[in-house]
């Protein structure tokens, strides 16, 4: 009788340990660009996601944070493996475009629902089989070429002249910029690239020059995007210039000092969060970020960029009750669960904006993600 | 295109070659005496710049801490030999020159506050934290393996290099940074306005330049260095230690490296990474001097830094391709003009 106690012991022990293999925590895998090109981007990031809940809904939330040194292989295999080893419920990251694109057919595969951290509307457009996966956080450049188009017309603003990154990023930017801008009468002059780690753009800017436009766009990320401007102000360009929001971050003002001063840019609101009017629904939750961000990291740590992943986070928070009442975590129904919960996303507010998904649209924002800001003193100002 | 136009990329390019020169030059002096194709020479253009610009916001740079782990484990090495070799007195010499020197600029930089002093001395310090950097990384990485293939010693150049990327990142973060310009001066010269830092750039170049040159011909040291890179063997029998013209060589790489940081840095952003792609034009400008003459080498340099400016201008999306594909003809007229020799 005594072997049989022990054998009933091993079963209870082994049920038991089924028991809480199926109450499992929730794994959530994030891959993200913490170093490499986009690390100015990958780092805000990283440090969010110290910041974010480690229950919800009574659930404890493990994050598994992977880096990809903005590279597309590595993202692609960090994946698999959060899938493939750490049998994660939902995939975070990443940080730039080409990654995530390169990971769509991967968490499509596994069935994961996927939250992309990166911009390109091309993430979750055209919908099909494999991107009714994929979520993103970050405004599409679509979205922000429009807040700069509505200026510029208000403005009066006639001829404008282009240059961006020679990448996906300024590319991106140009396709979107000249498609709405002919559409509103403005004429491009000039469309001009540079290498993010160029050292001088004086051709570019003696070109633009010559075209002499109204005004210029610069389609640019990061503190790279100081070198064009810097350039036309030296050889005395005297129009209006524009940032893209990919330079919303506190180094740029850094590095560009003076030469940026009544420089416009389309921005989350998060940027000027403390601006923000009252009535604005954003306003709370962008200033909870912001606080949260700061005391963790110092004053003036903050940037729009780990707002993102902020969002990402709110996002879950939001779908994990409903998925949860459905399955349990770590089991395809629960993956799926969870996927069906955030395409029912509505009037959420994140600290860029307010999301409502539905089948067709996997991020979910309106104009209240978006707002023209002025540098005025080497500080971002919320043009009224 | 106009004159002025022609004449503002002109400046621009033969500024920006003038740096590619001085890099060219390092790379082909390090080829030479070494047959190490120098792939980290760029990152020491970024850990000058970033260096100097650490100390200017009142920082402590990471360089430091790089400089003192690499004196640390050089003076174990070493000092373990010395005792192996039962020569204990090297020992105290050993310590003070890899961990008491670093130590002693530590404490310096913590105690003087960097961002006070005047400009001069700032480069000075920014100097003697990253020159010593180059002769460091000889003695670990390249020393032990001097008789190795040129293929393995390329190997081991490409692991230093992303090495010190990673540890540049570590340092200095993924942002970039400027430092304050050497001068506000700027002449007008006709209706374009020449700027004073432009000007300084290619003037400390050509100082640089005719100053090896006269290191190479004049001195002791610079005629042990050319009679190593001629013949490695000869040289030794004639009492030149090859480890010396290592580190020699290093030391001037590694000085030639910052120092165009220290110049280019109030001009541009300078990023953890910019290095290696500066490098990498001076080392377009290396091969079309065929890695062995520095006079070609320079004017190869130049004539990149032109490609550049007038590609940058007239078709800014295709530059870069427009700088490397140039190297193709070059290899291509080369190997039809040289008979290929196997390697010793």
């Amino acid at each position: 009788m005594k072997i049989n106690n022990s054998l009933v012991g091993l079963l209870a022990l082994a049920v038991t340990g089924f028991a809480s293999t199926a109450t499992a925590d929730i794994n959530v895998g994030v891959t993200l660009s913490a170093t490499g090109p986009a690390a100015s981007l990958g780092i805000p990031e990283k440090n969010t996601f110290a910041l974010m809940p480690t229950t919800i809904a009574g659930q404890k939330i493990n994050y598994i944070l992977l880096d990809d040194a903005s590279d597309t292989t590595t993202a692609v295999k960090n994946t698999r493996k959060l899938i493939a080893e750490d049998k994660v419920d939902v995939i975070i990251g990443s940080t730039i475009t080409p990654n995530s694109l390169a990971m769509i057919d991967v968490v499509a595969e596994a069935g994961t629902p996927m939250i992309a951290m990166a911009a390109s509307a091309r993430i979750i457009d055209p919908m099909d089989g494999k991107r009714a996966w994929v979520y993103k956080t970050p405004q599409n450049d679509a979205q922000m070429a429009t807040a700069i188009v509505e200026h510029m017309n208000n403005t009066n603003i006639k001829t404008v002249a282009y240059i961006g990154f020679a990448d996906a990023y300024g590319e991106g930017w140009w396709n979107e910029f000249a498609k709405i801008a002919e559409a509103r009468n403005i004429k491009i002059v000039g469309n001009e690239r540079f290498n993010r780690s160029d050292t001088s753009v004086t051709g570019q800017a003696l070109k633009i020059l010559a075209a002499k436009p109204d005004a210029v766009l610069i389609g640019a990320a990061g503190t790279p995007a100081a070198l064009p401007q810097k350039s036309l102000k030296e050889k005395g360009y005297k129009g209006v210039m524009y940032q893209t929001h990919g330079v919303a971050n506190a180094d740029f003002l850094r590095i560009c000092g003076k030469d940026c001063e009544g420089t416009f840019l389309p921005a989350g609101p998060v940027l000027v969060a403390v601006q923000l009017p009252d009535s604005n629904p954003v306003k709370d939750v962008a200033l909870d970020y912001v606080n949260k961000y700061e005391g963790a990291y110092g004053k003036g740590s903050v940037s729009t960029f780990g707002a993102h992943a902020w969002d990402a986070g709110k996002l879950l928070a939001n779908a994990i009750p409903a998925a949860l009442k459905e399955a349990q975590p770590g089991t395809p129904e629960f993956r799926k669960a969870l996927r069906d919960s955030l395409e029912a996303t509505t009037n959420l507010t994140g600290a860029h904006g307010v999301f409502n998904m539905s089948a067709q649209d996997h991020l979910g924002f309106d104009q209240r993600s978006r707002v023209m800001v002025e540098i005025v003193d080497g500080n971002w100002l919320l043009v009224k | 295109m106009d004159l002025q136009i022609a004449l503002l990329l002109g400046q621009d390019g033969i500024t920006n070659g003038a740096i590619y020169a001085l890099l060219a030059l390092a790379l082909v002096l390090v080829f030479a005496v070494t047959r190490v194709i120098f792939i980290p020479q760029g990152e020491f253009v970024a850990f000058g710049a970033l260096t100097l610009a650490g100390l200017q916001a009142g920082r402590l740079p990471g360089t430091i801490w790089l400089l003192l782990a690499l004196g640390v484990v050089i003076s174990v090495i070493e000092a373990s030999r010395a005792v192996r070799e039962r020569q204990f007195r090297r020992i105290p010499m050993i310590l003070l020159v890899n961990c008491g020197v670093p130590l002693l600029l530590a404490g310096a930089l913590f105690a003087l506050s960097p961002a006070a002093l005047p400009l001069p001395l700032q480069v000075l310090l920014a100097l003697l934290v990253v020159v010593p950097l180059g002769p460091m990384i000889y003695r670990l990485a390249y020393q032990p393996i001097a008789e190795a293939s040129v293929l393995a010693l390329l190997i081991v150049s490409v692991a230093v290099h992303v090495t010190l990327i990673g540890l540049g990142l570590l340092f200095f973060g993924a942002e970039g940074s400027r430092t304050k310009s050497f001068t506000d001066v700027s002449f007008a010269v006709g209706d374009t306005l020449l700027q004073g830092q432009t000007v300084l750039v290619v003037v400390a170049s050509l100082v640089l330049i005719v100053a090896l040159y006269f290191f190479f011909e004049r001195t002791i040291y610079g005629k042990a260095l050319r009679a190593t890179a001629m013949n490695r063997t000869g040289a030794r029998l004639m009492g030149i230690s090859g480890s010396l013209a290592g580190m020699l060589s290093f030391t001037l790489a590694a000085a030639i490296g910052a120092f165009s940081g220290i110049l280019i840095s109030p001009i541009t952003t300078i990023y953890y990474d910019s290095g290696f792609l500066i490098g990498l034009k001076g080392f377009v400008g290396a091969i079309i001097g065929g890695l062995a003459s520095y006079p070609v080498a320079a004017a190869g340099a130049i004539l990149v830094g032109l490609l550049e400016a007038f590609s940058s201008f007239w078709a800014s999306a295709f530059k870069e391709v427009i700088v490397f594909t140039s190297i193709i003809p070059v290899l291509v007229w080369r190997s039809l003009k040289t008979r290929h020799v196997e390697e010793e």
